[in-house]
């Protein structure tokens, strides 16, 4: 057992960072975002950590530094927010191109206009596509445990990909928790020091982030396609072995109250710990309800999604992001293809919920089970039901 | 090139798509893209370089006797020479069709 301490989720995460002993850090603040780098500042200023710490005047910048921090064969940290992550957007398509295994923590936040700095998932989910490992965290100590574990997997020589950890915005970064760390010793013999397979090295010179003609581009990205979804399977050892020393173990989709349901609710990031309250409230008064939390968004755990759905007959999908001018939801359409090749399949409705900020309670997923109850009207214009909206 | 890029597989991708022989670009002969070409009129021109100098692509090539010609692989036909040519002796002229 590690010791139990109080700290806020954001200087949890830094800490991860100083145990992983990352080498080089690049990273531009940004609320909320900016209390994980201020702090991984003064452990590199106090000489607690022993990195590179590289001041930048932009997130575009940031991302960058990383690629060539990683280039140069150095454990990389950064992490952004919102119109940070947005600034990086071209660039984050190269750092998982070119195989450098930065690891990112993400503090969602909704993202401009109008200007909002409070939690949502419309950051994350307007940089889905960009070849990166994605995982969300419920709270505190997963936010640290998935810190560390993020290096391990990213630097796995059969993965060599970048990884970003999503963590809700003030929900999680800012608030105090009881934590369970674990010991630099633990940390080193479950982390070794990274020993890069590429990188830049004058006595073997080398062309990274060659341009590529139209005769090789898909077979690129075929390759870039296999590997992230086969670090699917050295993600899952990571995290059991993972569950073996610290006794928190993580799967991909995770079940809670799933038994007997005939109704579950899908949610990701700190909304798990919410709707978890109304499964408890629900189950005493005997509706069938379970709850799936989707910690794994890339790759798409699809065998690990339908297995855990089962049976049930109704699957609630809610969404913390809208896709503006589209009939779906992000994790809606997602979750809708991965059942839709089925025969046998759940009805899917689509709740998008918590946008800006809005707070999210218990009571709000028991009025949604209770809509999802009714029967459904048949071809609607839309495909989610934007809760709460006022009209 | 160890293997032409139309023939390689996915599997063959380097990690990373890095490319471990040095100079591979040179394999891609950008002169395809020309439309018109560069043509000296050797009686009018000083053998002053500014043409060798000024073009971006380096596809000018200085010949025997110190005059320049371009060097039709690489050569996309910008024009650039010619514009800058001191006593203006290179015409562009249009590729044949």
């Amino acid at each position: 057992m590690g010791k139990r301490v109080g700290m806020e989720v954001s200087i949890a995460v830094s800490y991860a960072v100083g145990l992983a002993r990352a080498e080089a850090i690049a990273a531009y603040p940004i609320t909320p975002q900016t209390h994980i780098v201020e702090h991984l500042s003064s452990m590199v200023a106090n000489g607690e950590l022993e990195a590179e710490f590289i001041n930048v005047e932009s997130e575009h910048s940031a991302i960058s530094a990383c690629i060539g921090t990683s280039a140069a064969g150095a454990r990389t940290f950064t992490a952004t927010s919102s119109q940070g992550l947005a600034l990086m957007h071209e660039v984050l398509f190269i750092a998982s191109a070119m195989r450098f295994p930065i690891v990112m923590a993400v503090a969602n936040r909704a993202l401009s206009g109008p200007l909002s700095i409070w939690n949502d998932h419309s950051d994350i989910m307007g940089a889905r596509d960009i070849g990166w490992i994605q995982t969300f965290v419920e709270n505190g100590q997963e936010a640290f445990d998935h810190t560390v574990m993020a290096f391990k997997i990213a630097e796995h020589h059969q993965v060599l990909m970048p990884m970003i950890i999503n963590m809700d915005g003030f929900i999680l970064t800012h608030v105090v928790e009881a934590l369970e760390l674990v010991d630099q010793e633990m940390v080193d013999r479950f982390l070794p020091a990274y020993h890069p397979r590429h990188y830049l090295d004058p006595k073997h010179p080398v062309t990274m982030g060659a341009f590529a003609m139209p005769e090789i581009y898909t077979e690129v990205k075929m390759k870039h396609q296999v590997i992230l979804m086969n670090s699917y399977d050295k993600i899952m050892e990571v995290w059991q072995e993972w569950g073996k020393l610290t006794g928190r173990s993580y799967q991909p989709v995770e079940r809670y109250k799933t038994q007997g349901a005939k109704i579950l609710l899908l949610t990701m990031g700190s909304l798990s710990e919410v709707a978890a309250i109304a499964v408890d409230e629900l189950r005493d008064q005997g509706v069938p309800v379970g709850l799936l939390k989707l910690r794994l968004w890339r790759p798409f755990p699809l065998a690990a999604l339908r297995e855990a759905v089962g049976g049930a007959k109704t699957l609630i999908v809610c969404d913390r992001a809208i896709s503006l001018g589209s009939a779906s939801a992000p994790v809606l359409s997602e979750v809708c293809s991965a059942f839709y090749s089925l025969s046998k399949r759940p009805q899917i409705r689509g709740y998008i919920v918590g946008l800006g900020g809005r707070d999210v309670n218990p009571e709000d997923f028991k009025e949604i089970v209770a809509q999802a109850q009714a029967k459904p009207e048949e071809g609607l214009s839309q495909e989610f039901h934007l809760f709460g909206v006022r009209s | 090139m160890s293997k032409p890029l139309d023939q390689m597989t996915w599997q063959e991708i380097e990690l990373g798509g890095l490319l471990r022989e040095p100079g591979s670009a040179r394999a891609y002969r950008v002169g395809d893209w020309r439309s018109q070409h560069p043509v000296w009129t050797k009686s009018r021109c000083i053998r002053c370089g500014v043409c060798w100098t000024v073009c971006p692509e380096a596809a000018i090539v200085e010949e025997s006797g110190g005059y320049f010609d371009m060097d039709p692989n690489y050569c996309k036909g910008c024009g650039i020479c010619s514009k800058e040519c001191v006593t203006g002796c290179i015409s562009m002229v249009a590729e044949e069709e």
